[in-house]
């Protein structure tokens, strides 16, 4: 083969990146690497605060923000996992909700051990992801409508079940609030619910890169026909997608729980918009197939960072939610231009 | 240049009459409601060689190329994939008993390297409870294996495996495509208009590919709207006609203009 005999040639993409000036270079390493663009303002937010407040960057408070963290990072895991398909699920809220007061529930008044209580949460979280993942591959909906009627669905049984009563953690075996439990690591509180949450980051961000099965799930996202002629069973891969994500939402109950230290049918129904903005703020593209769950984790960071550095500056909350909703405006906009490179 | 008077391709022994093909269709139906898209085609694809099937919009070309390859399940007819009678009910069918497919919408993921791509849906788990129990991916072997592959195609202009598939060119995606069909497709490789949304150079590459699968053993399905490009890498052209095959001709025997005309109707074989 002549082709074959000539000189190794360089990496056609690094060759086509080196003709380009510097901002369509820059463009082109964004796109490569999703998470480096939240890096960035994490890293630039953090310096900032610490400047404006010299209690930002104090132990006690970087501690704290981990652990307003925690809840919403844990959600956006589930999140960040049904985007890349490129769906979107309104209702992890309200499954982390259900799944909560049943946990509660059946540990406090029923008298069931923590352990069994713990377990049906989980079946709980993975029957609503379930029912998700039924609804969009069988009756074929849209994700949006889906999960928006599960939202309300997964609302109202959490009400009903619970009789819109919350359960006090001191009802509770301390099983179910341990989650909320800390301790010292170098001087800094922390809690063993942030723990897990990064342990879901790690088995999430594990099967998404080294597994068929991750690989599977961008595919999907970015073509269900083209992974479907690759011979990809696509609804498997989607229902398998939702059933994980339930069974993540059931872990943010747990860490929910310990968190509060309580179980609340009225609390956590707004986290559904936070774990979009988290996933969305983390570079990962709503129209599915792109992005990582670090960018995801470093998202949901960047807007615990920016509630707790506005709030020490001593601005009015009102002012923390506009920032978040610039911030997604700017994030999506830097999204699209980045998604420009070389169609 | 046209190549239908050039002897390029005599040096390669025709496909003897006595030959078994290695793919047959016999009387091939399949109807939409009213509408009939196959009406008893036969094809016959032998060992080594180039297969063109040409035909006018609507002469059942994609249908033909569905049913063979699982997309489709023929209304009547049989389908002998090495004198073996074969029956697909899915494109998962047809790949498990060795024909590749490289569909007009490529199939690629975008986001995705080329060595994923190759190995889409194909994963290589790493040996041992690594494998098994975490279901490790094999990434290093399978990129290593990737790269010798598109050498092995002469494929220079993919040498970064792990360059996404949306970085690349139409002409590398098409070459990516085609090397993922060669890797898999043990017994047949069927591409639909490879080189429509091509340049020059770039079709003249993928054309070339074509000729390095033939040379490999591997016979090819092409189908195109580009006569020039038929002409050029055929060595019979099945010529499509309201559902059945109309005629078998080579370049040799044809001219452009009399192929079109068997086409359209306008001349009787």
């Amino acid at each position: 083969m002549s082709a074959t005999t000539t000189a190794p040639q360089a990496d056609p993409a690094a060759e086509f990146l080196d003709r380009r000036g510097p901002l369509e270079r820059a463009r082109g390493v964004l796109h490569r690497y999703p998470a480096l663009s939240p890096a960035i303002v994490l890293v630039l937010s953090v310096i900032v605060f610490g400047l404006l407040n010299e209690r930002f960057l104090a132990p006690a408070n970087l501690s704290l923000i981990t652990q307003q963290v925690a809840v919403v990072g844990t959600l956006a895991v589930a999140q960040t996992l049904i985007i890349l398909t490129a769906g979107i699920d309104l209702s992890v809220g309200s499954v982390m909700v259900l799944a909560s007061m049943v946990m509660a529930q059946l540990a406090s008044s029923a008298g069931v051990p923590p352990a069994l209580a713990l377990l049906l949460g989980l079946v709980v979280g993975m029957a609503c992801g379930g029912l998700n993942g039924f609804l969009v591959t069988r009756f074929r909906l849209p994700p949006f409508i889906a999960t928006l009627g599960t939202f309300n669905v997964f609302t109202a049984l959490a009400l009903l079940y619970s009789h819109g009563a919350t359960v006090r953690g001191g009802d509770m075996p301390a099983a179910l609030t341990w989650t909320g439990s800390t301790f010292s690591l170098g001087g800094v509180r922390v809690s063993t619910g942030v723990l897990l949450m990064l342990a879901a980051y790690l088995a999430v961000a594990f099967a998404l890169s080294r597994t068929a099965w991750g690989k599977h799930v961008y595919a999907v996202g970015d073509d269900k026909e083209a992974a479907r002629l690759s011979g990809i069973s696509v609804n498997r891969v989607l229902v398998s997608v939702y059933l994980t994500a339930g069974a993540i939402l059931a872990l943010a109950s747990w860490i929910q729980i310990g968190r509060a230290n309580a179980a609340s049918p009225n609390v956590g129904v707004d986290m559904n918009l936070d774990s979009i903005t988290a996933v969305v703020i983390g570079g990962t593209s709503l129209f599915g197939g792109r992005g990582t769950v670090w960018g995801t984790l470093l998202g949901a960071l960047i807007v615990g960072v920016f509630r707790n550095g506005l709030s020490l500056a001593g601005l009015d909350v009102l002012y923390q939610t506009l920032a978040v909703g610039i911030l997604v405006i700017v994030a999506v906009s830097l999204d699209q231009w980045i998604r420009k490179v070389r169609k | 240049m046209t190549t239908t008077d050039t002897p390029s391709t005599e040096d390669r022994p025709a496909a003897a009459p006595d030959t078994t093909p290695v793919l047959r269709a016999r009387g091939l139906v399949k109807t939409y409601g009213h509408v009939v898209g196959l009406d008893g085609v036969d094809l016959d694809l032998f060992p080594g060689e180039v297969l063109a099937i040409i035909g006018d919009n609507g002469a059942g070309k994609s249908t033909l190329i569905k049913c063979l390859t699982g997309a489709e399940i023929p209304d009547q007819g049989e389908i002998l994939l090495d004198g073996e009678r074969v029956h697909f009910r899915r494109p998962q069918d047809a790949r498990a008993a060795g024909i590749e497919t490289v569909y007009q919408t490529l199939a690629v993921a975008p986001s995705l390297d080329i060595a994923s791509n190759l190995y889409l849906g194909r994963e290589v788990r790493r040996p041992g409870p690594l494998g098994s129990v975490l279901r490790l991916t094999d990434r290093a072997g399978m990129r290593e294996a990737a790269r010798r592959h598109l050498t092995d195609l002469g494929i220079s202009t993919l040498q970064d495996v792990t360059v996404p598939v949306e970085n690349l060119s139409g002409g590398q995606r098409q070459a990516v495509a085609v090397a993922r069909a060669a890797a898999f497709g043990s017994k047949v490789v069927v591409l639909d208009e490879p080189t429509a949304a091509l340049g020059v150079r770039e079709s003249g590459q993928v054309l070339q590919l074509v000729r390095t699968l033939r040379d490999k053993g591997v016979p090819v399905i092409i189908i195109s709207h580009n006569m020039p490009h038929v002409f050029e890498i055929a060595d019979r052209i099945h010529v499509q006609r309201l559902g059945r095959r109309a005629a078998t001709i080579t370049p040799r025997s044809h001219t452009m203009t009399e192929a079109v005309a068997l086409m359209t109707g306008a001349a009787e074989a």
